[in-house]
C-alpha cells in the first residue's frame, strides 16, 4: 500500500463545533492509525486476519469503550467523541472499527447498563484496555432481521443456567474471551447472559470465506449443554429491547464509521483526480469526474451535519432508535455509493490493493447489512413516520 | 533532573499558506495548528524519557496567546507534568528567547530543550539564544542525549558525520531528527492533561529586534523537463543557467 496521505475534509467547518479535546482525541486516533495500521491494512485483509497486536493499541486511544465511566476503566468521554473514535478507524477499515464498536458498544454496553456492579467490575476494566475480547451473541443462523424468533435458550438448573443453541455472523468470535449471549428463559423471555471462553460445550468456529470485512474475524457461538454460572445473567433489563439499545449505540458508531470510509474514498479519488493526467490535462478538469467529485464532498458534508447533530442528541440522551436508523441507513449507503464512483474515478489503479478503495467497497457490503439491514432500517423509519409496522 | 521544553505552534504542513496585512502578516485564518514537530517528536520525547528513567519533570514553555493552548494540552497529553504560558506575542526568536527566560532563569532547571527549529520560521536560533542569556553552555543540532549525574553526552550532526560532545549540565540544546521516536498521546494521557496545571504568565516588554517587511510565496513548482540521457550538455546548462544549482 502506498503511503497513507490521508487528510479530513470538512466543508462547512463543523470542526468549528468539536470542542479541543474531540479535536485531539481524533488526531490521536488518526495519527495511530496512519502508523500502526495503514502500512499492514491491506496485508491484514489479504491474509483474512484480524491483526490482533493491534489490540493494546486500540486500548490505549480509546478504541474500547471511550464513553465507560473511569471508575470501570473507560475514558468517560462523550458520544461525540466515541463517533470521532469510530470514525478514524473505519477511515482505514470498517473490519477494524467492527472489532472496537462490538467491543465497545455490544460487550461494554450492555454489561456497563444491565450488568451487576460485580459484573462490572470484573469484566469492564479489563474489556477497556483490550486485555479481554468480547464479542455479542444475537444474530442466528435462522434469525437475522427478526432476532426475537430466536431459539437459543437456558433453563434454570438452580444453581446454574443450561445454555443451548447458535448464533451466527458474530465479529471477534474466534478469539473472543467472553461473549455477551442474548437467549430465551423457559418462559421465552430474552436475557443477556455472559459465556466465557473455557466454559464446557462453548465453542468460536471461525467462519470463513468472506469477500468483506476480511481484516476482522467472524464466527460462530456453539453452545452445546453449557453451564453458566447464574451470576452472569445479566439481570438489569430484559426482553428484546435489551439488545436493541446495544444495536442503537453501535449503530450509532457505524454512522461515524461510514462517513470515514466515504472520507477515504473521496481524499483518494480527489488526489488521483488532480494528478492524473489524460489528453494532458489533470483529470479532476473534466465536468464527468468533478461532478462525482462535487456530488462526493456534499454528500458527505450533508452525512457529517446529521451524524454531529445525532450525537448531540445522544449526549442529551434524546436520539430516538429511529433517528439512529436513519443516519446508519443514509451514512452507509452514502458510503458505499461513494466508493464505487471513487473506483470508477481511479480507473483500473481503482481495483488494485495499493489504493483502499476495492477493500472499503467490499467491507461496506457487510455494513450496509449488518447491524439492521438497509431495508430494515428503512421500513424503522417507515414505522417511526406513520405508525404502522409494515415488518410481519 | 529538572527539564524544561520549549513547544512552539506550526501550521500543519497540509496548510495553505497565504498572507494579510500587507503581506507582512501570516494568514491564520482557517489554519489548523499542530505542536511544532520538531518540539514535539524530538525535544519534549527525549526529555520525557529522560524522565521516566532518571526522575524528576517535565515542564513546557510555550510564548503567545490563549490560541496555542490546544497544542499546550496536547504536550501535556503526550507527559508533560505542567505548562507554562507566557502571555506575549513575540516579535522574532529574540523576543521569545528573552520571554522565555524571564521566566526560566530563575527556577533552576537542569536541561532546557528545543527542536532544531520551528517548521514555519525555520530560525533555528532560539535555543543558542536562550543559553546565552541564561549564561549556560548550548549544543545544537543533537540527534542522541544521555545525562549521567551532572554530565550530558551528546551527539550532534555535523557537516559529513557527527561529533560526540560532553557537558557539563544545566544546558540548552536543540534537538533533531532521530533525537526520539513519536510518541502518540493516549486517552489515559487525555484524560490526564484536563487537570494539569497550565500557568499563565506576563510577558516582559518586548526585546525583538527585527520586523518583517513582506512575505512572499516561493514560485510555483514547474513541470518537470525531460533532458534525452544522451545530452549531458543541455542537462548541466539548465542545471547552471534555470535551475542555478551548479
Amino acid at each position: 500500500m502506498r503511503t497513507d496521505l490521508y487528510q479530513g475534509h470538512d466543508y462547512y467547518l463543523l470542526d468549528e463545533l468539536l470542542t479541543e479535546e474531540h479535536k485531539l482525541i481524533r488526531d490521536t486516533a488518526r495519527a495511530w492509525v496512519k502508523k500502526e495500521v495503514s502500512p499492514i491494512i491491506e496485508q491484514a485483509a489479504e491474509d483474512g486476519k484480524f491483526p490482533k497486536h493491534l489490540i493494546p493499541g486500540l486500548g490505549e486511544i480509546g478504541g474500547f469503550g471511550p464513553y465507560i465511566p473511569e471508575e470501570y476503566g473507560g475514558a468517560g468521554l462523550d458520544q461525540i467523541s466515541y463517533g470521532l473514535i469510530m470514525q478514524e478507524l473505519e477511515r482505514c477499515d470498517s473490519g477494524l472499527r467492527s472489532t472496537s464498536s462490538v467491543q465497545s458498544s455490544l460487550v461494554m454496553y450492555p454489561i456497563w447498563k444491565y450488568g451487576t456492579e460485580e459484573q462490572r467490575k470484573k469484566f469492564l476494566p479489563k474489556l477497556a484496555t483490550g486485555e479481554f475480547i468480547g464479542c455479542f451473541g444475537l444474530t442466528e443462523p435462522d434469525h437475522g432481521s427478526n432476532p426475537g424468533g430466536m431459539i437459543t435458550n437456558f433453563k434454570d438448573m438452580g444453581d446454574h443456567y443450561l445454555l443451548n443453541g447458535a448464533k451466527m455472523w458474530i465479529s471477534n468470535a474466534p478469539f473472543a474471551d467472553l461473549a455477551v449471549v442474548w437467549a430465551k428463559d423457559e418462559s421465552g423471555r430474552i436475557h443477556g447472559i455472559i459465556v466465557e471462553r473455557g466454559m464446557e460445550g462453548f465453542s468460536t468456529p471461525t467462519m470463513t470465506g468472506k469477500w468483506s470485512l476480511r481484516a476482522s474475524d467472524t464466527g460462530e457461538l456453539i453452545f452445546d449443554n453449557v453451564k453458566v454460572p447464574k451470576e452472569n445473567l445479566l439481570t438489569g433489563r430484559s426482553g428484546l429491547g435489551a439488545p436493541l439499545s446495544c444495536l442503537d449505540s453501535a449503530r450509532y458508531g457505524i454512522a461515524w464509521g461510514a462517513i470515514g470510509s466515504a472520507l477515504d474514498c473521496y481524499d483518494v479519488a480527489l488526489r488521483y483526480a488532480k494528478e492524473r493526467k489524460q489528453f494532458d490535462r489533470p483529470i479532476a478538469g473534466f465536468q464527468l469526474q468533478q461532478k462525482k467529485l462535487a456530488e462526493m464532498i456534499t454528500e458527505i458534508t450533508k452525512a457529517q451535519l446529521l451524524t454531529h447533530r445525532l450525537g448531540q442528541l445522544r449526549n442529551e440522551g434524546r436520539a430516538t432508535s429511529a433517528q439512529i436508523s436513519m443516519a446508519k441507513r443514509n451514512n452507509v449507503d452514502m458510503a458505499i455509493n461513494i466508493a464505487r464512483e471513487a473506483r470508477q474515478i481511479l480507473g483500473g489503479m481503482g481495483i488494485i490493493n495499493e489504493y483502499p478503495i476495492m477493500r472499503h467497497m467490499m467491507n461496506l457490503e457487510s455494513v450496509i447489512t449488518y447491524e439492521g439491514t438497509h431495508d430494515i432500517h428503512l421500513l424503522i423509519t417507515g414505522m417511526d413516520i406513520t405508525g404502522e409496522n409494515a415488518f410481519k | 533532573m529538572k527539564i524544561l521544553v520549549c513547544i512552539s505552534k506550526a501550521p500543519d504542513t497540509t496548510s495553505r499558506i497565504a498572507f494579510t496585512d500587507g503581506d507582512t502578516k501570516f494568514d491564520e485564518n482557517g489554519v489548523q495548528f499542530i505542536v511544532n514537530p520538531y518540539d514535539e517528536w524530538y525535544a519534549l520525547v527525549r526529555g520525557l524519557e529522560l524522565k521516566e528513567t532518571l526522575g524528576g519533570s517535565v515542564t513546557t514553555v510555550t510564548v503567545g496567546g490563549a490560541d496555542n493552548d490546544p497544542v499546550i494540552r496536547k504536550a501535556l497529553a503526550i507527559g508533560a507534568d505542567n505548562a507554562v504560558r507566557i502571555d506575549a506575542d513575540p516579535a522574532d526568536s529574540f523576543d521569545v528567547a528573552s520571554q522565555i527566560v524571564s521566566y526560566a532563569k530563575d527556577q533552576g532547571f537542569d536541561l532546557v530543550l528545543t527542536g532544531k527549529e520551528t517548521i514555519n520560521y525555520n530560525s533555528g536560533v532560539t535555543g543558542a539564544l536562550i543559553a546565552e542569556m541564561l549564561d549556560m553552555p548550548y549544543v545544537a543540532l543533537a540527534t542522541k542525549l544521555d545525562v549521567d549525574g551532572g554530565t550530558a553526552t551528546i551527539t550532534r550532526e555535523v557537516p559529513g558525520g557527527t561529533e560526540v560532545v560532553e557537558v557539563a549540565t544545566p544546558v540548552v540544546l536543540s534537538a533533531a531528527k532521530g533525537m526520539a521516536e513519536q510518541r502518540i498521546p493516549n486517552m489515559r494521557g487525555i484524560m490526564a492533561a484536563r487537570t494539569k496545571p497550565l500557568e499563565v504568565v506576563a510577558g516582559v516588554p518586548s526585546t525583538g529586534q527585527t520586523s518583517i517587511v513582506s512575505y512572499a510565496l516561493p514560485p510555483a513548482k514547474g513541470d518537470v523537463k525531460l533532458v534525452d540521457a544522451e545530452n549531458v550538455a543541455e542537462l548541466v546548462r539548465l542545471l547552471h543557467e534555470e535551475a542555478k544549482v551548479i
